[in-house]
């Protein structure tokens, strides 16, 4: 049995990286909202800049993006050092820096469902819902949301996923800290690079499968039942 | 309450420009797809702006491109009932039927809840999801959606072009009755004629962005033909008779029609009530002198109102068969029978029209006098 319970290592490992992914999904999330309706509802000068920026994470080696962070959002940084002398908010080297690599990684995923499941809502419910009384925001928040819920729900799921197996750009910001940044992947890279410890590796490659398998399976479950809600 | 809609909008090389008034009740926007029917309901739900115009209810001015007014969709309270129903999937039937309603103050609504989902019979629907529902069931939702809105004006999209003949015959009686019960103007829109024969107290008749003709679907039909436009319907008139008597022996039902009695095939109906017949042209004969012992049982008395030729070397005579207006009947005869009668206008003369080449399906109670 002592095979199947988990060493304090990969306990701490295994919760870093679902507090991590966590909060870089749910921070996330409103803006990746706004984002996908922007770019689904939306015509603007500029708007293949911007779609090109929020895809640009997908296509880029995860290092270059990490880097960019650590000059951006680094302690000297520019962005970094205004948030911490105006907040007090600190990405350096600390778990939040971690949710904000895997935040920016992961995004294009999250807009990419919402934007899609956006496109297939019937604009003419939207205008029913005007006649009807409601305004701009009421028929956002009361039509199209729900509407859209499971995509937003497919996109939350991916993008947790992705925040999951983040490793390029996280160990590139926050570097590899026990307890702060050592997420699962960073934590199997190190195990790696120890003499014996290969099966330690072993173990955390099965508990990061089992893990994003769970994250699939339920995000199935859930998608099933929101559309056997919607067919009533 | 009346309706005044006077709306000029480019779109491509579409230009529409309509104007009419309506004093209420229902008002048909008839014509052939692409004539600018959607584009007008459109316009006056606020869902897109047209380049010029004034659209007024009553007294509230929901458009005016002169005075800068232009209400958003959400304040005009125009209710729209879409020819798809458009209920919110998510949504259970009664959460559709709340949606509007909660959002007018208790104060403005004059439909009551209660009374509405009565009236449609809907009320054992209240649990179910959209998706549950026949086409006449969500038209049905749908329609009580708009009304729970407590709208100033109910426009109706093609709201029967969804659904199977059986089923367009089952909704209009209820839209017919939501016509009576509210005094909620509507614009009725469909290019179906046999519809608006049956619904409509006044015509609008749309040709390429334009309105042909309005006014009391009576005299508009009188005056127009509509078979170059619907290209089913013969040239014909609508009369508006009063039942007079029920003759159950002969299967007849003998209308008024001012001086004059048409006999029908019996209808169901209570005496006194108005009724709407639809009598072809074709169907009709005239003659200088009273015809003796014939077999024709409708003999008109009237008088040459107007001649006028038609393309296809025929003769269109309108005869004059009840004193005050509204008693206009089309008749069309060959050229050479006019001439040989020699009609003049204000002319004495006798229509021949027989009682079975009026069909029931021709005729419609109208709702009583206001």
């Amino acid at each position: 049995m002592e095979a199947f319970s988990l060493t304090t290592v990969e306990a701490e490992a295994l919760r870093l990286s679902l507090w991590v992914s966590g909060w870089a999904v749910a921070t996330s999330l409103p803006l990746g909202i706004f984002c996908a309706w922007l770019l689904a509802r939306r015509n603007f000068p500029g708007k293949s800049l911007v779609d090109g920026l929020i895809h640009l994470p997908l296509v880029l080696p995860p290092v270059v993006v990490g880097y960019a962070l650590l000059v951006g959002f680094g302690h000297r940084g520019f962005i970094g050092s205004w948030l911490y002398d105006s907040f007090g908010i600190s990405f350096a080297f600390n778990w939040k820096g971690a949710a904000l690599a895997s935040a920016v990684i992961s995004f294009p995923l999250l807009v990419r469902a919402v934007r899609l499941s956006l496109e297939g809502v019937d604009k003419g419910l939207e205008q029913a819902a005007r006649t009807l009384g409601a305004g701009p925001f009421r028929v956002f928040f009361t039509i199209t949301l729900p509407l859209v819920a499971p995509g937003v729900l497919t996109g939350s799921i991916l993008a947790f996923a992705r925040s999951l197996s983040e490793f390029g750009a996280t160990i590139t910001f926050v570097s590899n800290i026990p307890g702060e940044t050592r997420t699962l992947p960073i934590a199997l890279y190190t195990l790696t690079q120890t003499p014996g410890g290969d099966a330690g590796a072993f173990r955390l490659c099965v508990i990061s499968v089992v893990v994003a398998m769970i994250a699939l399976v339920a995000s199935e479950i859930l998608a099933r039942k929101v559309a056997r809600k919607m067919e009533g | 309450m009346s309706i005044e809609l006077s709306l000029k909008k480019r779109q491509g090389d579409f230009t529409l420009d309509v104007s009419f008034r309506s004093e209420g009740g229902i008002t048909a926007l008839f014509g052939r797809s692409g004539a600018g029917k959607s584009s007008l309901v459109a316009m006056a739900a606020g869902l897109s702006r047209p380049d010029a115009g004034r659209i007024v209810v009553g007294d509230t001015v929901l458009f005016d491109s002169k005075a800068g007014i232009d209400l958003p969709s959400e304040r005009r309270r125009v209710g729209l009932v879409f020819q798809d129903g458009r209920l919110f999937p998510h949504l259970s039937v009664l959460a559709n039927l709340r949606y509007g309603e909660k959002l007018v103050p208790v104060a403005e609504r004059w439909a009551s809840f209660d009374r509405v989902i009565g009236l449609l019979g809907i009320g054992h629907l209240l649990d179910r999801r959209p998706a549950k529902l026949s086409g006449g069931e969500k038209q049905r939702v749908a329609i009580g959606r708009a009304l729970l809105s407590s709208p100033r004006l109910l426009l109706m999209d093609e709201p029967l072009a969804a659904l199977d003949g059986a089923r367009k015959k089952e909704l209009i009686p209820f839209i017919a009755m939501i016509a009576r019960e509210f005094s909620v103007p509507i614009l009725y829109v469909s290019h179906a004629i046999e519809e608006i024969i049956e619904l409509a107290d006044n015509l609008v008749v749309l040709e390429n962005g334009e309105a042909l003709a309005s006014g009391p679907l009576e005299e508009v039909l009188c005056d127009l033909d509509l078979s170059a436009i619907t290209g089913r319907l013969d040239a014909g008139s609508i009369l508006l008779a009063e039942v007079q008597e029920h003759l159950p022996d002969f299967a007849i039902t003998r209308l008024s029609l001012g001086t004059n009695f048409l006999n029908v095939p019996q209808i169901d109906a209570p005496i006194g009530s108005r009724v709407r017949v639809r009598i072809g042209a074709q169907d009709v004969a005239l003659a200088l002198e009273k015809p003796l012992r014939t077999s024709i049982q409708n003999i008109l008395t009237g008088r040459v109102a107007s001649m006028s030729a038609t393309p296809e070397g025929q003769a269109d005579v309108h005869v004059e068969v009840a004193p005050d207006g509204g008693g206009l009947l089309w008749t069309r005869i060959s050229a050479i029978a006019a001439a040989e009668l020699g009609l003049k206008r204000g002319d004495p003369i006798y229509a021949l029209v027989k009682s079975a080449s009026i069909a029931r399906s021709a005729m419609s109670v109208r709702p009583p006098r206001p």
